[in-house]
């Protein structure tokens, strides 16, 4: 390791993009190395400050790194962010400078600084450990911590990261640290995109000559990547010191696609600090400021820390637990879980060989290993073993991830990077994706393989070892209503996937308001067509089954599959999507007689996942003539939240958007009325004829976001409700009406515009089938635009004619600028019913500012 | 008031000198022929100093319209009557102390070509312009704000495609290039294009006079606020002339590449009658134009009073009695 030559401090050249000159300052710490060293900081000088933000960079970058936070940091906060010395713009010292050193350093900057009062530190990189080392020093004023893409510690078995470790390597180090830039410049270079030249150039800016590189190198190899490293005592002390820090607040913001620290670095830094609040940013690399606003991310956890109050204590109802029904039931020989083949009924278990195979193999996870807490991802159709593994998880206190086979292979990886399970039950056909896709999680299979196969699919454990494990043990203690219980997934329908999580009580809660709207009770039976109802059947106690179908493909039900699942339990419940609903009515011809007599006993039909046109609802119900169709209106995060009958729908008529009921009892929903741009006020009301965003609040409500705390902040407000992200209104029946997504608000120049309304209005045209209502120009003063379906289509989009624009403008209540006839409107695959309406707004942009009429 | 209005035989300035009229000002217009308004006339030349001297004396607001508006035509001819004339209305205007200014702009000074969706009033930029008509009268708009002062402050009000009944320029051009089987629609026709009704274009001039005091210096564009595919456009008023709908179809780079090619057979042989197609048409017909008009509403505190749908049933109504 190689000192370079010394030289004074000094300002960064003027220009630097995004950087103010005035923020810099250069910073005497006089009693360093004897005679005092000279720092360059950047600091918004904010006198008096309520919160100071002391960021530190890591390698090898500087000072500007932060240069986000000082521009937008509220009056108020103080922001300093000091170049470490021979990095950035500070003195060159000519020495070699170790953590232990670079700790001190920083504090005796701070002193310099005379830096009093709460300090929030805030760090990228090797800043995390100098930071750490200065937070523990300083408990006294520490407010809090941030890290972004960081480390104290090789995690447990981890090989040191492959990039580090070339760079480390002597033949390396000097070449790519010091004589080159391809160190500094390949680590901006990371990002996709990589930031603009002009950032980069600023990056570089200090580091123009070996000479001023010298501590690049220095720092890289000051990784202490063996135990009898110089800087491994201090590292560990660093590390170690985390344990005296549990009841500061935290912040990890990480960018996963990071090569160096990734997210078994994040994972190890969440072990250490339990209470932190965590951020993954999707797609952002190692330098996560310049690709994702950690800057906001920053600003609005700080400010959150005095704002955020506890959602007000709700009454808290003794409620069952989920596996109560199970243990209640563990006496009754009845089915309680059959699946159906092609060819009849295949596979069942009664309540209590489930209620036994429950216990045991929640004893055997425990006696495997598994902890109370532990993320298990369930791979495994609808069926009797989802149903086991998924009670014996909630049995031990296991956090069940559930991610939809409808989000495709992708969809899947992505979800599970970011739920991070550490252990993975599935079929063969799963563990042989994971295995490829190098999905997280210690595998366990739960079909019968032989040797070779559990091999090479990498299995851990197969479910029948667990099973035996579990025989003699007795049960494992049951988790308390407040932990945790599952990870799900969003369908990524309008939008990334997002984890949702849930406790043991909100888990709780949606059985039972699922159980109160349909008035389930024992002796009903089930057939759970829409995969997430499948899986509460024994939490309700009742008998269900799971029709013969391709789980990722809800439209592939056929009337036979259904009515040959209904025959099999005499059905009395058919829970099904508006998907599946649609092809039950077009292939009914296949029904036997006793299948029609059968669905002639169902008592509830309910369409879920979607809205279903009335006319669908009413052509199902003939072939159901004794079941009241039933569709709820919810979402991931809080479901269900209404219910309306399809006697319902037609009361209510016609209005601006779908009607979806009323609130069911618990559930409060209140409207957050939008400006001229469309975006909500911040203010909800409980009042009636007010479009804005819905807003719900209720005990089934989801925890919150996985690792997503920005998205959660701003989805959990006020405190204890969820943003829908639906805009709606309530009629003045109370009944709530939804008008679309808040994204797909057109904002003109007269107000706000909602898609749903008009589309209905452009549907009743006669020869249209499906309509599409867009904005464009600029939010504020969008204009409408209606793109059409038509019944026969068109072989090519266009512009409608004036007979059929004139028909779409005297429908509909707003100013339409143009109607445009297209082939087909995409919709999204898993619903087949909700149109991409961003595409469609995308492409009429580009088509009306004069483009060619491209395909949609 | 004292009104002087400049440019009175064209058709949005006898509008807005009818309008100023009916509503009790002491209205004079001033161009080179007479108007047969009805309304107390100075007869003269916008870039002859003298002749505007004596119509501007008295005056206490100047609504100035007069310009060349060809599509065709030599640089110094645009550049007599559109900054020259400009220059010296607005000079007599200041030396006899009248104490407000509308000048009538185009929101083609801004346009250097590329879609306009959405857009705001940008500077006016004589060097990227289009077309000489486009880049005279963003130097005499630059001009003309640059006088304003508190004594006598000057807005510029952008009416963009004024139409309406009795309608030469605009309305008469595509009905008479569709009564000769030769309207084209080029690109697509979908291109959204906002326009503005006569009467609401006028109502925004005198908007603009009764507001100047609070706009010195300001530019605004005004339309109807209802932008619509130009094929739609075209072919509502075609049918409103009684004429089938356009069904030729150019692409964009031949009409633009075409147009070049007229316009310079039109100046070699120096023809003063409209050429089927400039580029500068091209590029206006195959790209979007249209404009956020809140700002425009809030500062003139005006809003258009005729829809397109009135607009054009007006229209029909009038093309009967012209036939």
């Amino acid at each position: 390791m190689t000192s370079g030559a010394a030289a004074a401090a000094s300002l960064p050249p003027s220009g630097l993009a995004g950087l103010d000159p005035a923020w810099s300052r250069l910073v005497l710490a006089p009693g360093l190395d004897g005679t005092g060293r000279t720092f360059h900081v950047l600091d918004n000088g904010v006198a008096e400050p309520d919160l100071t933000l002391l960021c530190v960079h890591g390698n090898p970058s500087w000072s500007y790194l932060w240069r986000n936070l000082l521009a937008r940091a509220g009056p108020g906060t103080r922001v300093v962010a000091p170049d470490h010395l021979d990095m950035g713009f500070s003195e060159r010292t000519g020495t070699v400078r170790r953590l232990a050193q670079r700790i001190a350093d920083l504090e005796a900057l701070t002193d310099a600084l005379e830096l009093t009062g709460p300090v929030v530190t805030v760090a990228h990189d090797w800043g995390g450990p100098i930071s750490l080392g200065w937070a523990h020093r300083h408990r006294d004023q520490l407010a809090g911590m941030v890290l972004t893409n960081t480390a104290v510690h090789q995690p447990e078995g981890s090989p040191a990261p492959r990039l580090i470790r070339l760079a480390r390597s002597p033949a390396m180090l000097d070449t790519a640290t010091v004589r080159t830039t391809a160190f500094a410049r390949g680590a901006l270079r990371l990002s996709r995109p990589a930031p603009p030249p002009d950032v980069q150039d600023a990056y570089l800016a200090p580091y123009r000559t070996p000479d001023r590189r010298a501590a690049i190198g220095a720092f890289v190899a000051d990784i202490p990547l063996e135990a009898d490293h110089p800087s491994a005592a201090a590292l560990d002390e660093v590390a170690a010191g985390l344990a005296d820090l549990a009841d500061v607040p935290a912040l990890l913001l990480w960018g996963p696609s990071d090569p160096v620290f990734s997210d078994r670095y994040l994972h190890d830094l969440e072990a250490r600090l339990p209470q932190a609040d965590v951020h993954r940013f999707v797609g952002a690399n190692h330098y996560v400021p310049e690709d994702a606003d950690v800057a906001g991310a920053v600003l609005s956890w700080v400010n959150a820390r005095d704002a955020d109050t506890p959602p007000p204590p709700a009454s808290r109802p003794e409620r069952a637990s989920l596996w109560g029904a199970l243990d209640r039931n563990a006496m009754d020989r009845g089915v309680a879980v059959v699946e159906m083949t092609p060819d009849g009924p295949a596979r069942t278990a009664t309540f209590s060989s489930l209620a036994a195979d429950v216990r045991r193999v929640a004893a055997g996870l425990q006696a495997s290993g598994v902890r109370k807490g532990d993320r298990v991802a369930l791979l495994v159709p609808p069926g009797v073993d989802l149903t086991v593994c998924l009670y014996a998880c909630w049995r031990m206190g296991a956090v069940t991830v559930v991610a939809d086979a409808g989000l495709g292979l992708r969809g899947m990886g992505r979800a599970l990077a970011a739920a991070a399970p550490d252990y993975l039950i599935g079929v063969t056909r799963a563990l042989a994706a994971a295995q490829a896709m190098r999905w997280p999680g210690r595998r366990i299979a739960v079909s019968p393989t032989p040797d070779a196969g559990l091999r090479a699919l990498g299995v851990w454990a197969t479910l029948d070892t667990i099973r035996h494990r579990g025989e003699a043990r007795p049960a494992p203690p049951p988790p308390s209503p407040d932990d945790l219980a599952a990870v799900v997934f969003t369908s990524g329908a309008t939008g990334p996937a997002k984890g949702v999580r849930y406790r043991h009580r909100q888990a709780e809660a949606q059985v039972d308001a699922l159980m109160a709207v349909y008035g389930i009770r024992p002796g009903d039976r089930l057939v759970a067509a829409f995969a997430p109802f499948a899986l509460y059947g024994a939490a309700m106690g009742i008998t269900s089954v799971v029709p013969a179908m391709e789980v990722t493909a809800p439209g592939s039900l056929g009337a036979g599959a259904l009515g040959a699942a209904v025959e099999a339990i005499a059905a009395t419940l058919v829970f099904a999507s508006p998907a599946a609903l649609r092809n039950i009515v077009a292939t009914a011809g296949e029904l036997t007689e006793t299948q029609r007599e059968a669905l002639g006993r169902v008592r509830l039909l309910m369409s879920a996942g979607a809205p279903v046109a009335p006319a669908l609802l009413r052509r199902v119900a003939a072939l159901m003539p004794n079941a009241e169709p039933h569709t709820p209106y919810g979402m991931t995060e809080v479901l269900p939240v209404a219910d309306i009958t399809l006697a319902g729908i037609e009361a209510a008529g016609d209005g601006n958007g779908v009607c979806v009921g009323r609130p069911l009892p618990g559930v409060d929903v209140m409207i957050d009325p939008l400006d001229d741009e469309g975006r909500p006020v911040g203010a909800p009301v409980d009042a009636s004829g007010r479009t804005g965003e819905v807003c719900i609040r209720a005990a089934h409500v989801k925890d919150g976001y996985d690792r997503l705390w920005v998205t959660q902040h701003a989805s959990a407000s006020p405190a204890g409700w969820h943003r829908s992200g639906d805009v709606g209104h309530l009629d003045d029946q109370g009944r709530l009406w939804i008008e679309g997504r808040l994204q797909h608000v057109i904002a003109t120049a007269a107000g706000p515009v909602t898609p749903v309304g008009v589309e209905h209005a452009a549907e009743s045209v006669p020869g249209v089938a499906l309509a599409a209502a867009v904005g464009v120009g600029p939010v504020g003063t969008q204009q409408v635009v209606v793109v059409l379906q038509q019944a026969t289509g068109a072989r090519r989009p266009r512009l409608a004619d004036p007979a059929l624009t004139d028909m779409v403008r005297a429908a509909v209540a707003v100013d339409v600028a143009a109607v445009l006839v297209v082939p087909e409107l995409p919709v999204d695959k898993r619903h087949n019913s909700k149109i991409a309406r961003g595409r469609v707004a995308a492409w009429a942009e580009q088509v009306l500012a004069g483009g060619r009429i491209g395909r949609l | 008031m004292r009104v002087l209005v400049t440019g009175g035989t064209s058709l949005l300035g006898a509008a807005v000198a009818r309008r100023l009229r009916d509503r009790g000002d002491a209205v004079t217009v001033f161009q080179r022929r007479p108007s047969g308004l009805g309304i107390r006339e100075h007869l003269g030349d916008v870039a002859d100093p003298a002749a505007v001297t004596e119509a501007v004396a008295g005056a206490e607001a100047v609504v100035h319209l007069a310009a060349r508006v060809a599509a065709t035509g030599s640089w110094d001819e645009f550049v007599r009557t559109n900054v020259d004339g400009t220059r010296t209305v607005v000079e007599a205007a200041q030396a006899a102390g009248v104490g407000r200014f509308v000048y009538v702009s185009s929101p083609s000074v801004a346009h250097a070509g590329a879609s306009l969706v959405g857009a705001g009033a940008g500077p006016a930029e004589p060097s990227t312009a289009r077309g000489h008509y486009a880049r005279s009268k963003a130097a005499a708009e630059l001009l003309a704000l640059a006088a304003s002062r508190p004594s006598m402050p000057v807005v510029a009000i952008r009416p963009h495609l004024v139409w309406g009944p009795g309608d030469t320029q605009l309305v008469g051009r595509i009905v008479a290039r569709a009564r000769a089987g030769r309207l084209a629609i080029v690109g697509s026709g979908a291109a959204l294009i906002d326009t503005t009704y006569l009467d609401n274009a006028a109502d925004a001039l005198v908007a603009a006079v009764d507001r100047a005091p609070q706009l010195g210096g300001r530019a605004l564009v005004v339309s109807n606020g209802e932008p619509r595919p130009v094929r739609e456009l075209l072919t509502r008023i075609t049918a409103a002339a009684g004429l089938p709908p356009p069904r030729v179809h150019v692409p964009t780079p031949v009409a633009v590449a075409g147009g070049q090619v007229v316009e310079r057979w039109w100046e070699r042989r120096r023809r003063e009658d409209d050429p089927p197609m400039t580029s500068f048409l091209a590029e206006q017909l195959a790209t979007a134009h249209w404009f956020d008009q809140r700002e425009t509403r809030r500062a003139l505190h005006w809003e258009p009073v005729v829809t397109l749908d009135e607009g054009f049933r007006r229209l029909r109504e009038w093309f009967p009695e012209s036939r």
